[in-house]
């Protein structure tokens, strides 16, 4: 193996990193709160809320992202009612359009998960909730909310690391991120395996950031599962 | 360890590939194109999927003078080169200029068209009134005009956003005289960057004129126009001819020969009539 070529390739694409990154975190963000608006209504039961929900979750987890890039950045652009709308600014970047692909993507996702993580929390736990007289904003906040989230991170978590591999789309947009600058370094030295090697070590360690810290995230939020720490008394007692 | 053994196996099948070939004998009797079914008038891909252009017509002529029998297939741009080296096919012929570069990894035939590269802006706007229209400039014989006539074209360019198909003598173009001035943008296919010229968001793109020329033929393209001089020469390379392995020489006398033979009977002319309605064969 060439090192000094991997080296080279790696510091070619690192450039990338950022653009992932912040292409990640962005469509991520903004998806987190189309998600709960998507689950909202979803579990609201008002067919006029469910209905369009249900389908815009069909629409977008049922095509690709590819597809829903490539209608995004070029097919809009063909219609000169979007050309000549305040939004072109906006859509006339690679780089926004990318973002609301992500953004599109991840809330259909993500709205599932939510879903599932809120209608996971076991109906005996609501019914102590109001026993104990908590109104419904605090049974949400002190029963609600953290069961489900508990419930929801594995699959979350499996959803950040989705996004991550999908920004690598927005290559095809004229974004040079990770995958279009590795592509880049590929079709100049004609060397494909070395050079998309690197491009996946980056990804691989990108994503094993990531699975270390929502495993973190999940056994803080899980003391019940592990076994009480020994307190102080105790380790008195035991060298008596 | 482990990890080097895809390595191994690729090369182990490089070698195998080549020993085939050459244990054959260098009779050919079946010969593989690979073209690109993206670059029209070259090739392009018709509604059905079927593969047409210039470069699909003379492939076909030039299999029946070498007396072989042809398969013309549609490769993407980015892998062109490599599957080539690979034996996943004999032959390219996708409008690709002979540059010294790719000299360096793989063998040509000798010229079978010769068009400049140019400027495509929106017609009638800021940038149609680049000086030096109808100019062709050499990079090799007359490389001093071309920087000049490059320095004035900068006045109007600067700031600006042009388009450029990644990874193609273009490309290199750009980075070597235009990249003080421009933003450059690179796309994957050259239809990809008509579109965003003709929806506004390049100012201009650079390419071959002949391709501009087959887009500014389709109605939602009629609002582009050359603008400025065509380049040739220089990294632009001498021409476009059959990409070829270099453990073929064979093969590439078998080309060579076939369009010699088309250039000498005006064929290749009426070919590039056809496609191009202009002779772009080379004169000798």
């Amino acid at each position: 193996m060439d090192i000094a070529f991997l080296w080279s390739t790696l510091l070619a694409i690192l450039p990338g990193v950022p653009t992932t990154l912040k292409l990640t975190a962005i469509s991520v963000f903004i998806g987190l709160f189309l998600a709960l608006a998507l689950a909202a209504m979803r579990l609201s039961g008002h067919p006029l809320l469910v209905l369009p929900a249900r389908a815009y979750v069909f629409v977008f987890r049922g095509t690709p992202l590819l597809v829903q890039i490539y209608l995004i950045y070029y097919g809009l652009a063909q219609f000169s009612v979007v050309r000549e709308s305040l939004l072109w600014p906006f859509l006339r970047e690679a780089y926004w359009c990318a973002i609301l692909a992500l953004t599109l993507n991840t809330g259909a996702y993500a709205s599932e998960i939510v879903r599932g993580g809120l209608q996971s929390v076991p109906f005996g736990q609501i019914e102590a909730a109001r026993a104990a007289g908590m109104s419904r904003l605090v049974m949400f906040r002190r029963i609600v909310a953290p069961l489900a989230i508990r419930q929801a991170l594995p699959g979350y978590s499996n959803e950040l690391i989705l996004m991550i591999k999908s920004t690598s789309l927005a290559s095809i947009i004229t974004i040079f991120e990770i995958s279009g600058l590795a592509y880049k370094v590929a079709s100049e030295t004609y060397r494909y395996i070395e050079v998309f090697f690197v491009a996946g070590l980056i990804y691989l360690s990108l994503n094993f950031a990531i699975t270390r810290a929502i495993q973190a995230l999940e056994h803080w939020l899980s003391p019940h599962l592990r076994p009480a720490p020994a307190t102080p008394l105790l380790n008195e007692l035991k060298a008596v | 360890m482990n990890m080097l053994k895809p390595l191994t196996l690729a090369a182990l099948g490089l070698v195998a590939t080549y020993t085939v070939a050459f244990t054959q004998g260098k009779t050919w009797t079946k010969v593989t194109i690979a073209t690109e079914g993206a670059y029209a008038p070259w090739n392009f891909t018709e509604a059905g999927g079927k593969l047409a252009g210039f470069e699909i017509d003379l492939g076909n002529e030039l299999c029946k003078r070498m007396k072989v029998e042809c398969n013309i297939i549609a490769q993407d741009w980015d892998g062109i080169i490599p599957a080539l080296q690979a034996g996943k096919y004999d032959a390219i012929m996708a409008g690709m200029n002979i540059t010294e570069k790719r000299l360096e990894t793989i063998n040509f035939s000798r010229v079978y068209g010769t068009g400049g590269q140019v400027f495509g802006v929106a017609r009638g706007g800021p940038l149609a009134a680049l000086p030096g229209l109808g100019a062709r400039l050499n990079l090799t014989t007359s490389e001093a005009d071309a920087l000049k006539a490059m320095e004035e074209m900068k006045k109007l360019l600067k700031g600006k956003t042009v388009g450029v198909q990644v990874s193609t003598i273009n490309s290199q173009f750009l980075d070597k005289y235009f990249k003080d001035a421009v933003t450059i943008k690179e796309y994957k296919t050259t239809e990809e960057h008509d579109l965003d010229l003709a929806n506004g968001r390049l100012d201009a793109i650079f390419v071959s004129i002949l391709a501009l020329n087959a887009t500014i033929e389709k109605p939602d393209f009629k609002n582009l126009q050359v603008a400025g001089p065509s380049f040739g020469g220089g990294l632009l390379g001498s021409g476009v001819g059959v990409g070829l392995r270099k453990a073929d020489p064979e093969l590439k006398a078998m080309f060579d020969k076939a369009i010699g033979d088309m250039i000498a009977d005006g064929s290749l002319k009426a070919l590039a009539v056809k496609w191009f309605k202009l002779d772009i064969s080379p004169q000798s």
